[in-house]
C-alpha cells in the first residue's frame, strides 16, 4: 500500500452489537493466572473457523496463526493476555469462613465488603467487612490487611470450595451509552481485538496471535509464546490504567494521569520493561494519522506489558505495545469507552496494512 | 587513547537511542574488525578472529547505552515534566543540563519543596526556554542525556557517562591492538544496559559464546568518609569482578585473568561490588549457561555528570585484554 493512502472503510474491521457480546461473555468468564481454561475455551470456539493453525502450548497459551498471501510475508506476532488478576483460597477456617491470597496487583483497602464468584463454577461469595455500627473511630483510620480478611460463603456452597480455588470479583458486564463498565477489561480488550484481526486477518502478513497466561504473575506465558513463534515483530495489545481526574486541589496540577479516556489508543513508547522500537512508534503513530484515528501516547513511566518479555527472546524481536485505556484498573470494576476501543482495534489492522519487509530492513533507531 | 574517550563520552545515547554513539564506535572501529553487524535490539557486534583449534567463540560486552530522561508531560507554559531512564538520582539533576537527541538544549529546575528535603524526580522539570505548549520543540516521548564536557585533569579525568563509555573505548582500543588471536572475539556494544542488560541478553543469544566477560565501571572505596564498602581504588588496576548482586562470575575465569595480569606485571585489583549489576549476568545465563566474568574500572560518583576514572587504570586495562586474548584460554 502507497503512502498516505487510506483504507478502504468497509475492510476495516468495527466494533458492532456481536463484539460487543463477545466482550460481556469474556470479562463475566473467570480466568485467574494459572487457570485460564474458561477464557481459553471462548477463543478457541470464536478462532477455530479461521485460523489456519492453532496450538495450545504447555502454559496454556493459545497459539493462532493465519497466513498471508505473496512474498515476503513479515512474521508478526500479537499478545494479548487472557489472564485476570484474582483471588486464591488458602485455608478453610469454621463457618465456612476462607482466608485467600491475591493473585496480581490488587490494593488490599479496595476488598472488604465485596462480592466474589469462587471456582470454575462461580459459587458466589462475600469479603465480609465489620459493619459500620460495630466499628471504632480508631478502627476506621487504618486498612484492613488481607490476612484479616475472609471470603464468607455460607453452608451448603462452603462445602464445595477447596483450598487453591481462585475467585474473581462478581462484577457482571454492563454497557451503557459510550461507556463499558466490568472487570477483566484488562486484558479482555486485547482478547477481543485479536479475535477480530483473526477473522479480519490483513493478507500481506503472517498473523501470529497469542493469547497469553500468567501476564498478571509476571509476563510469564509471552516468554515461552514468543520463543516458539520466533517472530519478526510483536506488539503486545492490553489494557493500561486512565487517571485522567481533576487532582484535589489544581485541576492543571495532574501530570500523572498515564492516559487519557476518550483520547484514543495508548500508543507505548517505554514502560518498566521495554523500551519501544521507534519504528514501530512510527508505524502507530503514521497509521493513526493517514487514517485520521485518534490516538495517545501512553506517558513514558512504570508498568509492564507482554512485550517486556517478547523483545528479549532469542536474539532479539523489535517490539511496542498499545492498549486501550481504562479507569479503576485493577479493582473491582473498570470504566471505558466503547470508541477507545474500536480505535484501538482501527489503529492496528491500519497498521498492520502498513507492514513491509522495508520496515525493519534498516538498524533501530532509538 | 583521550581523545577517544573525549568524543565517545559527549556523545548522547541515552538507553534504548544508541544510534549516534553507535554510528560514532562504527566509524572509530573502521577496517580494526573483520565483520560488524547491529543486531535486532541495536547493539553492535564487531567480530575479530578466526577460531583455531585451541581457539574459543569469545565475546566481551561493553554497554553504549547511558542513563537519561524521557519526556512525560508538557504544561500549557512549556515546561516538561519526566521520568527516569536507568538510574537517575534526583540529588545530581537540579540545575543540570540536558542535550535532547534532536539537539534541543534544557536545564532542570524544581518546584519549592521544604528547605534541606531531596527532591523527588516527580518534583523537578525540565526547561528548554519555551514560552507556551505551542513553541515548545519538545514532545512527550522525546529523550534526553545529561550535557556535561569531558574533563582531563592529568591522571585522571572526569565526564557525565565514563560509565560505560570508557569501557567501550578499551574495546575499541583492544581491536585495534589485537594483532594475532586464536579465538573468534566477538566485541559487542551493548544496549540498554542501565534499564536492565537488555541488549547484552540478546546478543548473547545470537553470539553462542564458549565464554565471555563484561566490561564496566565499578565503584571504589577511596572517597572519605563513609564511602562505599569497596576494596577498589582509582589507580590499583583493572578491577577483576569476583561477584556483584546480578552474578558471580566464573571463578575460572577469575584466575585466569589473576594469572594473566601477574605474568605481565599488570596491576590489578579484586572487585565485590554488593549492590550493581553489569552484562557479565547476561553472557552467563544465555542458553545454556556460560563461562563469565567480568573487568570493571574503579570509578567515582558513578551515575552522577561527574564520573571519574584513572587513566593508568584505562591503559592496563587494554593491555591486560590483549594479554587474555592474544593467548589459548585454559580454565582450571
Amino acid at each position: 500500500m502507497t503512502e498516505n493512502q487510506k483504507i478502504q472503510a468497509s475492510n476495516i474491521p468495527t466494533i458492532g452489537n456481536r463484539q460487543i457480546k463477545l466482550l460481556e461473555k469474556l470479562c463475566n468468564a473467570s480466568a485467574v493466572s494459572g487457570d485460564e481454561q474458561e477464557v481459553r475455551n471462548i477463543v478457541l470456539e470464536e478462532i477455530k473457523p479461521v485460523a489456519d493453525e492453532i496450538k495450545v502450548d504447555a502454559l496454556g497459551n493459545v497459539l493462532a496463526t493465519k497466513f498471508g498471501h505473496g512474498e515476503n510475508r513479515v512474521r508478526v506476532m500479537l499478545a494479548a493476555h487472557m489472564d485476570e488478576i484474582g483471588f486464591m483460597i488458602v485455608k478453610k477456617h469454621d463457618d465456612n469462613l476462607f482466608q485467600f491470597e491475591r493473585i496480581g496487583g490488587i490494593d488490599e483497602r479496595q476488598l472488604p465488603g465485596k462480592a466474589v464468584l469462587v471456582g470454575r463454577d462461580h459459587l458466589p461469595g462475600v469479603i465480609g467487612a465489620k459493619p459500620i455500627h460495630m466499628t471504632t473511630a480508631d478502627e476506621r483510620k487504618n486498612k484492613i490487611p488481607v490476612d484479616a480478611l475472609r471470603i464468607d460463603l455460607g453452608p451448603e456452597i462452603g462445602e464445595k470450595v477447596k483450598p487453591g480455588d481462585r475467585a474473581t470479583f462478581a462484577t457482571r458486564f454492563k454497557r451503557f451509552g459510550p461507556s463499558i463498565q466490568a472487570k477483566a477489561l484488562d486484558d479482555r480488550f486485547g482478547v477481543a481485538i485479536l479475535i477480530e484481526l483473526l477473522k479480519h486477518a490483513p493478507e500481506n502478513i503472517d498473523l501470529l496471535a497469542a493469547f497469553t497466561v500468567q501476564e498478571e504473575v509476571g509476563l510469564r506465558g509471552a516468554r515461552v509464546a514468543a520463543y516458539r513463534f520466533d517472530p519478526d515483530m510483536a506488539i503486545a495489545v492490553d489494557s493500561t490504567p486512565a487517571y485522567d481526574l481533576p487532582h484535589w486541589d489544581d485541576e492543571d496540577q495532574n501530570v500523572q494521569y498515564n492516559t487519557r479516556l476518550d483520547a484514543g489508543p495508548a500508543i507505548y513508547v517505554m514502560d518498566r520493561a521495554t523500551i519501544a522500537d521507534r519504528r514501530l512508534v512510527t508505524l502507530l503513530s503514521d497509521a493513526a494519522q493517514e487514517e485520521e484515528i485518534p490516538y495517545q501516547f501512553r506517558q513514558p513511566g512504570g508498568g509492564g506489558t507482554d512485550a517486556g518479555v517478547i523483545h528479549k527472546t532469542r536474539a532479539g524481536i523489535p517490539s511496542i505495545s498499545v492498549s486501550v485505556p481504562s479507569r479503576y484498573a485493577h479493582s473491582a470494576i473498570g470504566l471505558a469507552r466503547v470508541d477507545d476501543w474500536a480505535n484501538t482495534l482501527r489503529l492496528l489492522y491500519a497498521a498492520l496494512v502498513r507492514v513491509t519487509p522495508d520496515l525493519l530492513a534498516g538498524e533501530r533507531r532509538g | 587513547m583521550k581523545s577517544l574517550i573525549k568524543q565517545l563520552v559527549e556523545t548522547p545515547g541515552p538507553s534504548g537511542f544508541e544510534y549516534e554513539i553507535r554510528d560514532v564506535i562504527r566509524e572509530a572501529i573502521g577496517d580494526a574488525a573483520d565483520e560488524v553487524r547491529v543486531d535486532a535490539l541495536g547493539s553492535l557486534i564487531a567480530k575479530k578472529g578466526v577460531k583455531t583449534e585451541q581457539g574459543q567463540r569469545v565475546m566481551i560486552s561493553a554497554h553504549i547505552d547511558e542513563i537519561g530522561l524521557m519526556v512525560t508531560h508538557v504544561d500549557d507554559s512549556g515546561f516538561l515534566r519526566f521520568t527516569n531512564i536507568g538510574g537517575v538520582n534526583p540529588m545530581t539533576c537540579y540545575g543540570g543540563r540536558v542535550l535532547f537527541m534532536d539537539g534541543t538544549r534544557g536545564v532542570i529546575g524544581m518546584d519549592s519543596i521544604e528547605r534541606g528535603k531531596t527532591p523527588k524526580l516527580t518534583d523537578l522539570f525540565i526547561d528548554v526556554g519555551a514560552t507556551s505548549k505551542e513553541d515548545c520543540p519538545v514532545k512527550v516521548g522525546d529523550v534526553c542525556g545529561f550535557e556535561r564536557p569531558f574533563i582531563d585533569l592529568g591522571k585522571r579525568m572526569v565526564a557525565k557517562s565514563m560509565d560505560d563509555r570508557v569501557a567501550a573505548a578499551v574495546a575499541i582500543e583492544v581491536l585495534r591492538r589485537l594483532e594475532s588471536t586464536p579465538h573468534e572475539v566477538h566485541f559487542v556494544f551493548s544496549t540498554q544496559e542501565e534499564v536492565g542488560l537488555r541488549g547484552a541478553t540478546t546478543a548473547a543469544y545470537g553470539v553462542d559464546p564458549d565464554l565471555g566477560f563484561a566490561i564496566d565501571v565499578t565503584r571504589s572505596g577511596d572517597t572519605p568518609r563513609f564511602s562505599p564498602k569497596m576494596a577498589t581504588a582509582l589507580g590499583d588496576g583493572p578491577a577483576i569482578k569476583v561477584r556483584d548482586s546480578s552474578f558471580i562470575a566464573d571463578p575460572r575465569l577469575v584466575d585466569w585473568m589473576i594469572k594473566a595480569a601477574e605474568e605481565a606485571g599488570l596491576p590489578y585489583q579484586l572487585e565485590v561490588l554488593e549492590a550493581g549489576g553489569t552484562d557479565g549476568r547476561a553472557i552467563q545465563l544465555t542458553r545454556g549457561g556460560v563461562p563469565a566474568g567480568c573487568v570493571s574500572i574503579a570509578c567515582r560518583y558513578i551515575h552522577s555528570p561527574s564520573e571519574m576514572v584513572d587513566s593508568d587504570d584505562v591503559e592496563n586495562a587494554v593491555q591486560l585484554l590483549v594479554k587474555l586474548l592474544s593467548e589459548p584460554i585454559v580454565l582450571k
